[in-house]
């Protein structure tokens, strides 16, 4: 009886968020689906069924093959930037240095950081200009004598995108330390002890004994900083604008539906987004209720 | 997503001013909606106000401005109220198809023949510049200021130094620019991908001339013919003349080259006069100014331009602001604070620069053409068209794809069948 009266308050104290998620969540998602799939172009909504006519559009628009290939290389330098990177720092870390805790908050602030202010500090320090208006790094690596280095950054044909990718790297690698610091911290010392009695060397040990255990923090990390990467928008926005080497999906939406007003394309883009988001996240959503339900 | 709740935010907050000011009684009141919310154009829609208030003192004026650069953010906003069935009574929009092609295809604004007529301003605005803000014999909206797309800026110290003379054809423009070339000066500076098109269609006007041109925006210029293929290999040609950096460069960065004397020219639009003011350079020593070759006698502008929406809450309202947006005093004192000169041609050439004044002469006696960058020729759609098969072409620089794809815009979203 008791337990009954919990369950309907619980229930009723609930709703309100419920009701909004699938209202503004959900909901938004449907509609979204109806715009894709209609042929609404200009500021009045068309619903006029187009059918798959946007997607189809889409894997031969240039711009589009443009953008899935930016995706590509942005999500690759970024994610496993970030993981090298991440790790390395935590393994460092671990070693019981002095200061950890300052080093720690160190390598951790810049995620504090939005991405604007991170893009219009890295569109100064990238700065392409040649000749007598060297500046940024560029300049930096004139001082240096290291003039082999300089280079056009996020100017560069084709690889440009790994330019900003840089930028973000800086900004989420202290984050991917903290997630393998958690992890370093939570493998047993014993572990460690009985290896180094059987006579495994220090690199033995992390490259039979640390990483594998490590590999569901890997898996998390994988997760994070992916779908973090199939959105990018405003990092990009603040270092070049728009502008049409650098361009993702989601610059791609925005600009076709608020500038252009191709409001079906722009739903065909978003869509395709949420899809390839969703291929990433729910395998791992599946996996970890499935480890917590078994816990 | 954290854009879209900005925006929802932004119209919960709208929405509720609105309410609150209903609540105020049955005072008139207008409610403007515009992108001006900085420097001289903040300080030019305050003068023009004050304009407003003493003409009318019975009327509230709000003030109903959203900031974000070109008005981008401002014209989402606008989507988003004109959607949900709540206009402000008048708006800014870049005259011609900008607001044209998406507003009244959306039937959202009202003609303003009578009051053209009742105002006489078809006396005193330029015979060309009429048609390029109608449809169908309709006239849609006022124009407050005149800005003017091709000008040719120059270092004349730069050009002097190397015995190069100022270039009126595009053949003598190129020709100087090898020379400058040749002398390792960077002949053209030129900014991110916007100005890019802005280069674009003032080599299109230069290269086709005012007819032929003005003909790619009514459909009888045909995009595949082989003299837009000539003009679009000026601009390729163009092209090569630039700083590498351009992809980095704002247009304040690329045309600061010029008055610096990193470069000897640059095509940018008639604001660009302001800023090297504000950068303490003075007109014919520090920085000349020539339409672009090719391009003498025509004026091709753009125009920012306020409506009369359908349905507007307080019609009387908005009729009063736009009678004022369109008189000689309201644009006497919006345009000399803001650096533009009046849409109207009989405005006090005192009160104006030295460059605003040569301008002034241009409007008045020159052809006016519309600019597709600033919106006046091409509705939004195609404009967003034409923009991507830009970038593709700036990178893989493949001008018969280039074309045919300008071809294929122009049918999709143009008046080309």
């Amino acid at each position: 009886m008791h337990r009954d009266k919990d369950r309907y308050l619980s229930i009723i104290l609930i709703s309100p968020s419920i009701l909004a998620v699938l209202i503004f969540v959900y909901g938004f998602i449907a509609w979204s689906v109806r715009v894709s799939l209609s042929q609404w172009k200009g500021l009045n909504p068309d619903y006029t069924w187009a059918g798959l006519t946007n997607y189809i559009n889409l894997f031969s628009d240039p711009r589009f093959l443009v953008d899935v290939r930016n995706t590509l290389i942005f999500t690759g330098v970024f994610v496993i930037g970030c993981i090298l990177l991440g790790f390395i720092l935590a393994v460092m870390l671990d070693q019981g240095l002095r200061g950890e805790g300052f080093f720690r908050s160190l390598f951790l602030f810049p995620m504090a950081i939005s991405y604007i202010v991170t893009g219009v500090v890295w569109r100064w320090l990238m700065n392409p200009a040649e000749g007598d208006r060297l500046s940024g790094f560029n300049l930096l690596f004139s001082y240096l004598h290291l003039d082999f280095l300089i280079n056009k950054w996020h100017t560069t044909e084709t690889w440009g995108i790994a330019a900003i990718a840089l930028a973000a790297i800086w900004q989420m690698s202290g984050y991917t330390m903290a997630i393998y610091l958690a992890g370093l911290r939570s493998i047993p010392d014993e572990l460690r002890e009985a290896a180094r009695i059987d006579g495994a060397s220090e690199f033995q040990i992390y490259r039979h004994i640390i990483l594998p255990l490590l590999s569901p923090v890997t898996l998390s990390a994988l997760i994070i900083l992916g779908h973090m990467s199939l959105k990018v928008f405003d990092l990009i926005i603040a270092v070049a604008g728009k502008q049409l080497p650098l361009d993702v999906p989601a610059i791609y939406m925005w600009q076709t539906t608020f500038d252009g007003l191709f409001y079906g394309r722009g739903a065909a883009i978003g869509i395709l987004l949420l899809v390839s988001v969703a291929i990433l996240i729910i395998p791992y959503i599946r996996y970890t209720l499935r480890t917590e339900a078994q816990q | 997503m954290s854009k879209s709740k900005l925006y929802s935010l932004m119209t919960v907050l709208m929405i509720a001013m609105l309410v609150l000011s209903a609540c105020g009684g049955g005072a008139k009141k207008v409610e403007v909606f515009s992108w001006w919310t900085g420097g001289g154009e903040a300080a030019g829609l305050e003068a023009m106000i004050k304009v407003f208030n003493e003409k009318n003192p019975n009327i509230e004026f709000i003030n109903a401005a959203v900031a974000g650069g070109a008005g981008t953010n401002a014209r989402a906003v606008l989507a988003t109220r004109l959607q949900a069935g709540d206009p402000p009574d008048s708006w800014q929009g870049h005259a011609g198809q900008e607001l044209i092609g998406t507003y009244v295809a959306g039937n959202q604004i009202q003609p303003l023949n009578d009051l053209y007529e009742s105002e006489g301003w078809l006396s005193v605005m330029p015979k060309t510049l009429i048609p390029l803000i109608s449809q169908g014999g309709n006239i849609y909206s006022v124009p407050v200021n005149i800005h003017r797309a091709n000008v040719l800026w120059y270092n004349p110290a730069v050009l002097s130094a190397n015995g190069v003379d100022v270039p009126t054809t595009m053949d003598e423009w190129f020709a100087a620019m090898d020379t400058l070339q040749a002398a390792g000066v960077t002949p053209l500076a030129l900014g991110e991908q916007w100005t890019k098109m802005h280069l674009m269609e003032t080599v299109l006007l230069g290269t086709l001339g005012p007819d032929k041109y003005n003909g790619l925006w009514d459909g009888s210029t045909d995009w595949g013919s082989a003299e837009v293929t000539t003009a679009l290999e000026n601009f390729q040609k163009a092209l090569t003349y630039t700083n590498s950096d351009s992809a980095s460069l704002s247009w304040q960065d690329a045309s600061q080259l010029v008055v610096n004397g990193d470069a000897a020219f640059n095509v940018m639009g008639d604001w660009a006069e302001g800023y090297f003011r504000e950068l303490g350079k003075s007109p014919m020593a520090d920085y000349g100014w020539a339409p672009v070759p090719g391009s003498v006698g025509v004026f091709q502008f753009l125009s920012d331009s306020f409506v009369l929406a359908v349905g507007a809450p307080d019609e009387d309202g908005a009729m009063a602001w736009l009678k004022v947006a369109g008189s000689k005093e309201g644009q006497e004192a919006f345009n000399p604070v803001k650096g533009s000169i009046c849409a109207r041609t009989d405005c006090d050439k005192n009160l104006f620069g030295e460059y605003l004044q040569s301008a002034m002469d241009d409007w008045s006696s020159n052809t006016v053409v519309g600019s597709l960058t600033h919106g006046v020729v091409a509705n939004d759609s195609w404009k967003s068209e034409i923009d991507t098969a830009l970038g593709l072409f700036i990178q893989n620089n493949d001008l018969a794809t280039f074309q045919s794809a300008l071809v294929a815009a122009c049918a999709s979203s143009g008046p080309c069948k």
